[in-house]
Order: C-alpha cells, then structure tokens, then sequence
C-alpha cells in the first residue's frame, strides 16, 4: 500500500476544508454565547411546573434568541438570554404576563461575561508556549534519528498538524455558527485543548515508528518509503485508538445531556481532524520538508 | 523486588484496595436477623493522620458549579463615591479583589461575574459546594480597609483611660499608615506570656516605605497605643502600646492580637493580604443554585459516557481477545486510582475535568493498543508467543513514552498559563497521563505475564 504517493492530494484536501473556515473566522468570525458575550438574565417564579418550550416560544415570538433555560425545585426559573434593550424587554415580560398568567417576574439583570478577556487570552498565550514546549520535546527525544534528518523538522511537522486541527475546529464552527446558528460557549475552548493533546499524542506514535524503520531498514530505502512502510505498519493502531476515542464521544453525542451536544461536536470533528492529520499531513509535511532539503544539498 | 511476580501482584492488590476504599462514596451498611446486628457503612471516610496534623476528607468527590451547583452571593457595590467615569474601572477591581479573596479561601473553580443594570453595579460570586456560607459571605462581602489610628492630640494618655479611648472612635485621628503599607500578612501563633501564647496572631509584614511611615508614627509616639481600625468599626481590632524597641525598628513587624480564633484570624489575614475593595458593598441576596448544565442533563452525560467506556471495553475484547479483557480489567484499577486522587488532592470536578478524565482514558487505551499491535507484529515476524509478548511491551514502550511525555508538558503548559476551566482541564489531564502509564504498563504487563508466560519463568 503506497500512502505517501498522493501527498499532495491530502495537503490539498486539508486546504479545502482549511481556507472557507478561515475566511468565515475573518469575515463572520465565531458565533460567541453570552458566555463571552454577556446577556440578560429573567428570573421568573411559577406556581407550577413550566413547559420550557412554551416559555422559550414566547421569547422567540419576540425576537430574543434564548441561551438556555434551567428550573430549580421550587419552579424557580431562569431563562438567560442575548442582550436585550428596555422596549424589547417590557414587550417580553408583557407577553409573558398575558400568556402564563401564573409567571411572576423576580428580576431582571444584564450579566456581564462568564469568560473574560483574560482567560480567552490565557488560553491563546497558553497554546503559544504548549506548541514551543511540543516542538522543543520533539525535537529533544528525537535528537537520535539518523543524519541528515532533523529532529527539529519532525518537531515542527507535529506542531503544524497540531495547529490545524485547531483551525479546522475553529474554522468549521465559525462556519456552523453563521450558518446554523450554533453558539461557541466557555466549554468550546476546552475542546480545542482536548483536540491539540490528542493530535500531538497521535502524531508521536507515528513519528516514533518511522524513526525505528529509519535504523533498521536496510540503507537502500529511501526516506519516502520506510515513511510509507512505517505509516502502513501504525495504520491499524492508528484506527483502532481513534475509533476507540469515537466511541465513547458518539455515546456522548447521542445520549448524553442537551448543554454538552456542542462541546461533544467539537471534541469530534477535531479527533476525525487529529487522526486525519497525523496521517495526512504531518507525515507527508515531513517527507517533503526533508527531500526538499536534501535536494538543495546534492 | 520489582522482577518478583508475587511482588508486584501483591502491590497491585494493596494499591487496588486502598484506592477504592478512599473512592467509594459512603454506602451505609445496616442489617438485622438472629445472628447479626451490624449498623456500619462503608467507604466515604474521613481520616486523621499523625495525631490531626493532616486530615483527609473522603467523604465525597468534590463537584464544581456546573455539575453541582453551589452557592451564588450577590453583592450590590456602592458607587456613590465614585466618579462615573472611573465606575466601570471601580467594579473591576472589586472583582479582581473579591476573586483574590476567594482564591485564597482555597476555593477552586469560582465564578465571579460583574453585573450592571442601569445605576446599580453588582458583582455576582458563585462557588461550587460551601460548607460554611456565612463566613465566606463576610469574607468576601468586608472592605478590609485597615488603618492605624493614633490618639487625637487633645486626648491626654494615661494608662487608666485605656477602655474609655479603647470604645470610643472619637478619640482616634488617621496616622497616615493603612493596609495598603502592607507587603504581607499571615497568622501565626501567639509565643511569650502566657496570655498570648498558642493564641492565633495576625502578623503584619510592611514594606520597606510602609516601615519607615510606621516607624515615625510609633517614634512619635513611645508609650502610647496605636489603633488599628478595620473598615467603619467603631472599636479598634487591638491598640497595642507602642514599646521603645519597636519604635526604634529592633523588634520585628508588628502583630495583632485579639480575641479571635483562628478562622476569624485566617479570614482577616486574607482580607488584608487581597487588598482592600475600592468601593463598599454589600450582600443582597445569597442562595443556593442548580447545576448550571442542568442536573438532568448531567445525568443523561454520565450514563452516555459509561455506554461509551463499555463500547471501548467491548471492541478491545473483540479485537485483542483476552489480551482486551485484561486491558479492560486494568482501566478498573485506572479509574478507581484516578478517583482516589480526585478526592485526596483534592480536585473540583467540572465538566472540562470530565473531557481530561476522558482524553486520558483514551491515551490509557492508546497505550494497550500500541503494545498488542506491537506483540501482534513481532509475532508475525515470527517470535514465538511468550518473547512476543515481552518484546510487544518493550519496543511498544518508547512511543507511548514520547507521546504521553508530550501530552504532560501540553497539561502542565495549559495548568500554568491558563485559568478556570482551562486549568481544571490540564490537571485531570495530568493525573489521568500519569496513571495510565501506572495501569496500561505496569499492571496490564503483571496481568500478562500471570497468564501467559507463566509465573515461574520470573522468579
């Protein structure tokens, strides 16, 4: 099986899911929650158990798009909401009035956002180091791969596949969000993290097959193919994590709780991306970095 | 000792054992018939060690806001002697305040939001599952200004008049020294005279400027109290009477004395050394709140995510055969180590806790998988089964140390740069890496080599 031959055909494909998400993520940008946006909050209490959707239905036949609505024990329930101005939020409170006679309004508040600035800031600061951290460990437990390979070049190679499995993530939600409306909530930023561990950790078992195929094969292969032989050797492995990972997050996905479905789609598409791009790009980004180099050296 | 089979089968029992006891939630045991009468429970212990000097609670594994809920404080800041163009700034720093305070609490995972509706400015805490709600409301609620007073200069100084001065704010004028001369404050243990001691103190460090304000203020007044007033408090928290040595800087920072105990004096140690809020405020309301993704919803999650571990478990048996089923037996040991540290440490549990949990479990099984295909192909190159086998976990080893050392240095990053979520994430990361090396290598190879290669090869 010749993997490596159509390089090209996979950095291609990658490109054509890369480039429209990152033109939406700078034209449209990502569809934030009132978690990072801010919103406004309506604490109603009921004499009895309230139909969510009848209560979400009101709000939306008034334009105000609900972020979530959560009931206590005691009927106590708050429906948070995007930022709503004065007039709209007299027409709500009105409207509800009318339709669930047995709705008292408590109060009325416009939050501020539960992520700050800072911590968005944190997160990116935080993978700038982690991709420095991976490269410099890369390139240290791999100072033993046979000349005239470097070991910086395969450090990088896992950093580049890393860093778009994160823009792929990023990019297809900002797509999403435009498009389907789904929201990025504080959870989102989790994901990515997730999604870089997971694709950096794939990358290495790949990575560290090839550099044991480099000193055992005989010295007539060349690089392409024992990075083929050894990408073929993984393959098995390479699916059988992934799928494993893909279980569980598709239980999630389909059985598990409403406010998490989006987190857990996040989580998936950059695991698909993760196991893509340790495959399909990182190896292939090597296997070109490298003969390139050694061209201009001949 | 480590080559002794018996040995490590044995140290994997006992660590088994012990994790799971501290794991397990309390599970009340109570039966009665002719012969017994047994009224004990199990697990959920709290234990005492080297005489009180550390306690453990294992009562329960600690849950954060978003799967629990806790308790949410609001408090209502009070502007009107605050510029309106410096309102906005005013409310943020009483927020970096207030979270300085509750970080120092020891409380992790808090979420502290501002809030404004029209003229009112709000500040929003919610903590995940508080014991004591009252303290922490008064501790997050004080302004903390502390400000060392002296007395006016009409009021005579004799020692007899010290009560009368003591209960009277009148009788007391700004020296010019605040808590903002402080560089640090800690409680100590009160030594000396038997009135004092093992009493706790506050300990006030100056700095160097502080020092000197300090110094000039006691010179100026040898042998008579100064005051140390705490927010509007028409009594002073102590007027200790300024002694020559301490005028003359040879004796160390000065302590408050009271009469507290130590939460109080803990309290005020953490108020003083957060800093004074920029403006008063007070508690509007406080209660208790529900999970904010939904308790139903965190249900459904738990039952979906063990549907997920039981289709894992399920593919690797039917991949990898018995091999799969050890694997499996060994992410039992993994889970009951991982909860056990969860709640030694312990860790707040929220829901990007949970996806590091998960993402390790996924490394865990990584791990297996990278040495069953290994020991699959070393068979296939045509090593006899008991060398492939101890082949598999050996040439298996370098990549799952490589990648799993990647992964640590990605959580320790994130630990160190990130915050809330982000670090909650990193640590569960980090404690689920470093066990499943424990179980995926150590305890699956002693299972392994139990069954297949046969125990007396080893000893």
């Amino acid at each position: 099986m010749n993997i490596i031959k159509y390089k090209w055909a996979y950095l291609i494909f990658s490109l054509l899911v890369l480039v429209p998400g990152i033109i939406s993520l700078i034209t449209y940008g990502l569809n934030l929650s009132i978690d990072f946006t801010g919103g406004s909050v309506f604490l109603y209490q009921f004499t009895s158990l309230v139909n969510k959707d009848d209560l979400k239905k009101v709000f939306e036949e008034n334009s105000v798009s609900v972020e979530n609505i959560s009931v206590d024990i005691s009927n106590k329930t708050i429906v948070r909401t995007k930022s709503v101005d004065a007039d709209t939020s007299e027409k709500v409170k009105n409207a509800i009035s009318q339709q669930l006679p047995d709705a008292k309004l408590l109060s009325f508040e416009t939050v501020g956002p539960v992520v700050g600035r800072e911590t968005t800031k944190n997160a990116f600061v935080a993978l700038t180091w982690a991709s420095i951290g991976i490269l410099l460990y890369i390139a240290y437990a791999f100072r033993n791969v046979p000349k005239p390979y470097s070991s910086f070049r395969f450090g990088a190679s896992a950093v580049i596949a890393m860093l778009h499995d994160a823009l792929v993530v990023l990019g297809i939600f900002s797509i999403l969000g435009h498009f389907h409306k789904i929201e990025v909530d504080s959870l989102f930023i989790t994901a990515v993290l997730t999604v870089i561990g997971f694709s950096v950790h794939d990358t290495i078992v790949v990575f560290d097959r090839i550099r044991e195929n480099l000193r055992k094969l005989p010295g007539n292969w060349g690089f392409e193919e024992i990075v083929n032989y050894s990408l073929v050797e993984t393959l098995n492995r390479s699916l059988a994590t992934s799928l494993t990972v893909i279980f569980t997050l598709s239980a999630l996905f389909v059985l598990g709780g409403e406010s998490i479905k989006t987190f857990v789609l996040a989580l998936l598409i950059g695991i698909v991306s993760g196991t893509y791009s340790s495959i399909f790009n990182a190896t292939p980004i090597l296997v070109i970095w490298e003969e390139r180099v050694m061209r201009k050296r001949k | 000792m480590l080559k002794n089979i018996y040995f490590r089968l044995g140290m994997i029992s006992v660590i088994f054992t012990l994790c799971t006891l501290c794991a397990l939630p309390r599970i009340p045991i109570s039966f009665e018939n002719a012969f017994f009468d047994v009224n004990s429970s199990l697990g959920g212990y709290y234990v005492s060690l080297l005489g009180g000097k550390y306690k453990l609670d294992l009562s329960e594994l600690k849950e954060g806001l978003d799967i629990k809920g806790g308790v949410r404080v609001v408090l209502s800041a009070d502007m009107s002697k605050v510029e309106g163009a410096d309102r906005d700034k005013a409310l943020e720093s009483a927020k970096e305040v207030i979270s300085r305070r509750v970080n120092l609490l020891g409380v992790t995972e808090p979420s502290i939001t501002t809030l404004k509706t029209k003229d009112d400015y709000r500040i929003v805490v919610e903590i995940p599952g508080l014991e004591n709600v009252s303290e922490a409301v008064n501790l997050i609620g004080q302004t903390a200004q502390l400000r060392f007073k002296v007395l006016k200069a009409d009021r005579e100084w004799k020692e007899e008049k010290f009560f009368e001065y003591f209960s009277d704010p009148t009788a007391w004028e700004d020296s010019g020294v605040s808590g903002a001369d402080l560089r640090g404050v800690e409680v100590v243990l009160g030594e000396g005279d038997l009135k004092s001691r093992g009493k706790p103190q506050i300990q006030l460090r100056f700095t160097s400027e502080g020092r000197k304000k300090f110094s000039d203020v006691a010179k100026a007044n040898i042998n008579k109290p100064v005051a140390l007033f705490l927010d509007q408090e028409s009594s002073p928290l102590s007027a200790p009477i300024i002694n020559p040595d301490l005028a003359e800087g040879v004796i160390n920072d000065p302590v408050i004395t009271g009469n507290f105990d130590f939460n109080t004096a803990k309290n005020l140690s953490i108020q003083l050394r957060a800093g004074a809020l920029p403006v008063p405020v007070k508690v509007l309301q406080q209660e208790t709140i529900g999970a904010t993704l939904g308790k139903e919803s965190v249900n459904k999650s738990f039952v979906a995510g063990a549907i997920g571990l039981l289709i894992v478990f399920l593919f690797l048996v039917y991949k990898y055969g018995k091999l799969g089923l050890l694997a499996g037996s060994s992410l039992l040991v993994y889970t009951a180590v991982v909860l056990a540290i969860f709640k030694i440490i312990p860790v707040v549990l929220t829901l990007p806790g949970i996806a590091g949990f998960i993402l390790s479990v996924g490394m865990a099984t990584d791990a297996n998988i990278l040495v069953f295909e290994r020991i699959k192909e070393e068979i296939y190159w045509g090593k006899p089964k008991n060398i492939a086998m101890r082949l598999g976990f050996e040439r298996a080893w370098n990549s799952i140390k490589d990648s799993n050392i990647s992964s640590l240095i990605t959580s320790l990053i994130l630990f160190q740069f990130g915050d809330g979520p982000v670090r909650g994430f990193a640590l569960t990361l980090a404690i689920g890496i470093l066990v499943s090396l424990f179980s995926s290598i150590f305890v699956v190879r002693t299972f392994v080599q139990v069954l297949y290669e046969g125990i007396h090869e080893h000893n």
